[in-house]
């Protein structure tokens, strides 16, 4: 997101929430949600991904949506054929709501396509749209899916079906080999050469957190805690413009209640909604732009042989990570508040906590709730039941988590050990806890002692964390090995 | 005892307006203030090098800065500040500037390879027991009216010696304006056009004259932003003691030419010293003040391909090379400036990329003649 994108919706959201009432807000969300999806994706080499790749996730959030709905019932039959009267389903009372959102959603896909005949004013998407038939193709797939999937009930095991899907996508964008292939097969389907296949053709802006988000939602749906949502809120909730590209991952039933409420922008929303975007913008756009110069990376990691200098850029990379992510949450933040969403928060002062399982519940909160919620306490529980004891039960959950997160961020061994080195520090910090549980209360009576204690555990915290972006950052782990060597002295 | 009374918060429009209300009064004010004051040469002066950082060895310069821990910029304050030329003289150092082109500079050629590194390498030690030290504060463009400017601010950093690197290339008149270092200080290239009678015109729509509104703090945007970026490379400097992005290839000199005898818009047979810029290389030495001055017509390629008895090489036709030769000793003698012609000083195959462009050895070559050549000055200076 640049500065002109901010300056777009932060207009955009002040019009929705400060001018239209309930339900004109509602569609203006979406409507700019879509829009957004397209405006954002950047150009690929590949022709067409600009307009496919977006076309593609709003399909995919149409179709979970599809079957994650309860499908309408058919309406009962007294004995002598009369209808019974029986208050209406509650998938009934979308069903126009239903038909206008997929009508919109098709013309939205029109209204980006089509402009590519209008010359000068082509296009909101970076580079040429496709011609006709695709376009008119992706409207149609968009329009039926909504339409036509959401009448036919949807199988037992639809939800496990669509997290499949997803997750052999995601795969397929993560390791470079598949991406490459994939990106191959669609050269061919666009008349381009296959031999220039790219991974990077692949690049997917938002894809990761569609995702979770849809995978949350099918997985509520198994559970049986979806609520009912109509198309033109899950829409927006999935593709909502402020948290698109970098969260923050909301739960569905939270932002529902959010869009059902009734809103009016006020002074209160105003200043809280402006004061996170403003801070939003100091920490990403000057904050961490300018240390993003000077931060560790690939290309300087091997150049720098002295210890004292490659701490300084290590410890620029690590607050840079902070400060862009943090930043970018702020800006989400503030513009999802001028339209009257609470989107949850995501980072909580993290560098300054005290131990690395406190860090973990203030850095990337929502995505940590959500390994929580779908990873981690399933997998605690199955472990459970079996004869392990506790410590391996901790050690296992924690490290595949970890390294699941870790495997989030890309399909390579430097993630894997990323993962495994939080989980690790998990591990001994949760073994540690335990340790001097008992020992803790000797210090009460030692204030100072124990304020020592607080300020060595957050240097030891922020250490083991700013260690650990040199896995993070490096392409492999030989050269993480010697970076880390060289810091420490060794190298 | 009485009460304590508390204000209450004011309402959050009115807040949003107040602040809002405020924000643009003070952002018209400061932006007043910037245009009025021009705090840019002020601002060029804070730095963190040869404190925080280490001075860089050579003058900020670089097109690719992300790669090159390095970026080229007008501020001239700043330019010298980051410079490890600005850090104390020693009491036992024999302080030795050399100024030029980007021969001097050292295009291709990492910090501790060029001309001022391999004369420090030298371990040169002058006659009354001074360190030679030499310091890098040549400039990648050839125009000599650069190099005056450069020079005209050399005087605070206590130089015993400068060592002024010349080639015909920065003398032809259409040279002499066109650095954007020249351009975007137009004041100070005017004071000198005024100050030493140069003929050049102080109305030349280059020179950038700055409108009211460039003046202003969004108007300096990008000036400022290279001063904060100047500040936070160094740190990659530091680490790295990188500073220019040199790749792995680069297409040689030419070797092999179109029969063209031209020089910029002079034709033979004959160069004077009206034709180009000697008015300007006299100012440049005025420019030196006290401090004694040894100018050096520097080394060029000698071309042995297609038309090479027309041209010795991209740059120079035969004839006009020799007659600068020529005129320039001859200016140098009647003047009583220290020369050496060392056009010759190195092997034709330690050229890279340009006519004047050295390799290390081709820089080392040279460096084994420059040494003694200021060691011989530096004997008959007080």
């Amino acid at each position: 997101m640049t500065l002109t994108h901010l300056l777009v919706f932060a207009a955009l959201a002040l019009v929705a929430g400060g001018l239209l009432p309930g339900r004109a807000r509602a569609w203006l969300l979406l409507v700019v949600s879509v829009l957004a999806l397209y405006w954002l994706q950047p150009l690929t080499a590949l022709r067409y991904a600009d307009f496919l790749l977006p076309t593609a996730t709003l399909a995919l959030t149409v179709l979970v949506w599809a079957v994650t709905q309860p499908v309408p019932a058919p309406p009962a039959r007294g004995p002598a054929g009369a209808a019974v009267v029986a208050p209406p389903a509650p998938a009934n009372t979308h069903q126009r709501d239903t038909l206008r959102t997929a009508a919109v959603l098709a013309l939205l896909v029109l209204a980006v396509g089509l402009p590519r005949y209008l010359g000068p004013l082509c296009c909101l998407t970076p580079g040429r749209p496709p011609d006709l038939v695709w376009v008119l193709g992706a409207a149609l797939l968009v329009a039926a899916l909504a339409l036509l999937l959401n009448r036919a009930p949807a199988g037992r095991r639809a939800w496990a079906v669509g997290v499949v899907l997803l997750l052999v996508i995601f795969l397929v964008l993560k390791i470079e080999p598949l991406a490459q292939g994939v990106s191959a097969g669609l050269r061919v389907a666009v008349g381009q050469s296959p031999g220039l296949a790219l991974a990077a053709d692949l690049r997917w802006l938002g894809y990761s957190y569609v995702a979770f988000r849809l995978i949350h939602v099918l997985r509520e749906r198994a559970l049986g805690r979806l609520p009912n949502v109509a198309l033109r809120e899950f829409v927006t909730y999935a593709l909502f413009f402020p948290a698109f590209t970098a969260g923050p991952i909301d739960r569905v039933e939270r932002f529902v209640k959010d869009a059902r409420a009734p809103f009016k922008l006020d002074g209160a929303a105003l200043l809280e909604g402006g004061s996170r975007i403003t801070l939003g913008v100091l920490k990403k756009f000057v904050l961490a732009d300018s240390l993003a110069l000077i931060a560790f990376n690939a290309a300087n990691a091997g150049q720098t042989h002295s210890p004292l200098w490659l701490w300084v850029l290590v410890y620029a990379y690590a607050w840079r990570l902070y400060l862009d992510f943090s930043g970018y949450t702020d800006i989400a933040l503030g513009l999802g508040r001028l339209v009257g969403m609470r989107l949850p928060e995501n980072f909580d002062r993290p560098y300054t906590r005290q131990n690395l399982t406190l860090f973990w519940n203030s850095w990337h909160i929502t995505l940590a709730q959500w390994f929580r919620a779908y990873i981690f306490n399933p997998l605690t529980r199955a472990l459970r039941a079996r004869p392990l004891p506790p410590a391996v039960i901790i050690l296992l959950t924690q490290m595949v988590v970890m390294v699941l997160i870790g495997l989030w961020h890309g399909v390579t061994w430097n993630f894997v050990i990323w993962g495994a080195w939080h989980g690790l520090g998990l591990f001994i910090h949760n073994r540690w806890a335990d340790f001097t549980k008992p020992r803790a209360a000797a210090l009460d009576g030692r204030p100072r002692l124990k304020l020592a204690g607080q300020w060595l555990g957050v240097f030891l915290t922020f250490h083991y964390v700013a260690l650990g972006w040199v896995w993070f950052v490096l392409p492999t782990p030989a050269l993480a090995l010697q970076v880390l060597r060289t810091l420490v002295g060794l190298g | 005892m009485s009460t304590p009374v508390t204000t209450p918060a004011p309402p959050p429009t009115r807040l949003i307006r107040n602040v809002l209300v405020k924000a643009a009064l003070l952002f018209v004010a400061v932006n007043l203030l910037f245009a009025a004051v021009n705090p840019l040469p002020a601002l060029g002066r804070l730095t963190l090098y040869n404190s925080v950082l280490p001075g860089r060895l050579r003058l900020p310069y670089g097109e690719s800065p992300e790669r090159s821990y390095n970026l080229s910029l007008y501020n001239l304050n700043a330019l010298f500040g980051s410079h490890a030329v600005a850090r104390p003289k020693a009491a036992d150092e024999y302080r030795v500037l050399l100024v030029g082109d980007s021969s001097v500079w050292g295009y291709l050629l990492p910090a501790p390879q060029t001309l001022a590194a391999q004369l420090n390498a030298a371990g040169l030690v002058t006659a009354d027991g001074r360190r030679l030290v030499a310091y890098n504060l040549g400039y990648p463009i050839l125009s000599l009216t650069k190099d005056l400017l450069l020079l005209s601010r050399l005087a605070p950093y206590q130089p015993d010696l400068i060592v002024w690197l010349v080639t015909l290339e920065s003398f032809p008149a259409d040279k002499q304006l066109f650095p954007p270092l020249v351009q975007n200080n137009a004041a100070e290239v005017r004071a000198l056009i005024a100050r030493y009678q140069l003929n050049l015109d102080p109305h030349d729509p280059r020179l950038v004259d700055p409108s009211w509104w460039d003046r202003t703090l969004i108007g300096q945007r990008r000036a400022l932003a290279d001063l904060l970026r100047l500040q936070l490379y160094g740190f990659l400097w530091a680490g790295t003691g990188i500073d220019q992005d040199i790749p792995a290839q680069y297409t040689p000199r030419q070797e092999d030419f179109e029969p063209d005898a031209s020089f910029h818009d002079l034709q033979p047979p004959h160069l004077t010293a009206e034709d180009v810029a000697f008015d300007v290389l006299a100012a440049g030495v005025e420019a030196a003040g006290p401090t004694p001055i040894l100018l050096i017509n520097e080394p060029m390629f000698v071309s042995a391909g297609q038309n090479s008895d027309i041209r010795y090489n991209f740059f120079y036709p035969r004839w006009a090379y020799d007659d600068y030769r020529v005129v320039l000793a001859h200016t140098a003698a009647a003047r009583g400036w220290p020369y050496v012609d060392l056009w010759d000083a190195a092997a034709n195959t330690e050229f890279t990329d340009s006519p004047i462009h050295l390799t290390p050895l081709g820089e080392s070559q040279l460096a084994a003649r420059v040494g003694p050549a200021i060691l011989s000055l530096a004997e008959g200076a007080p």
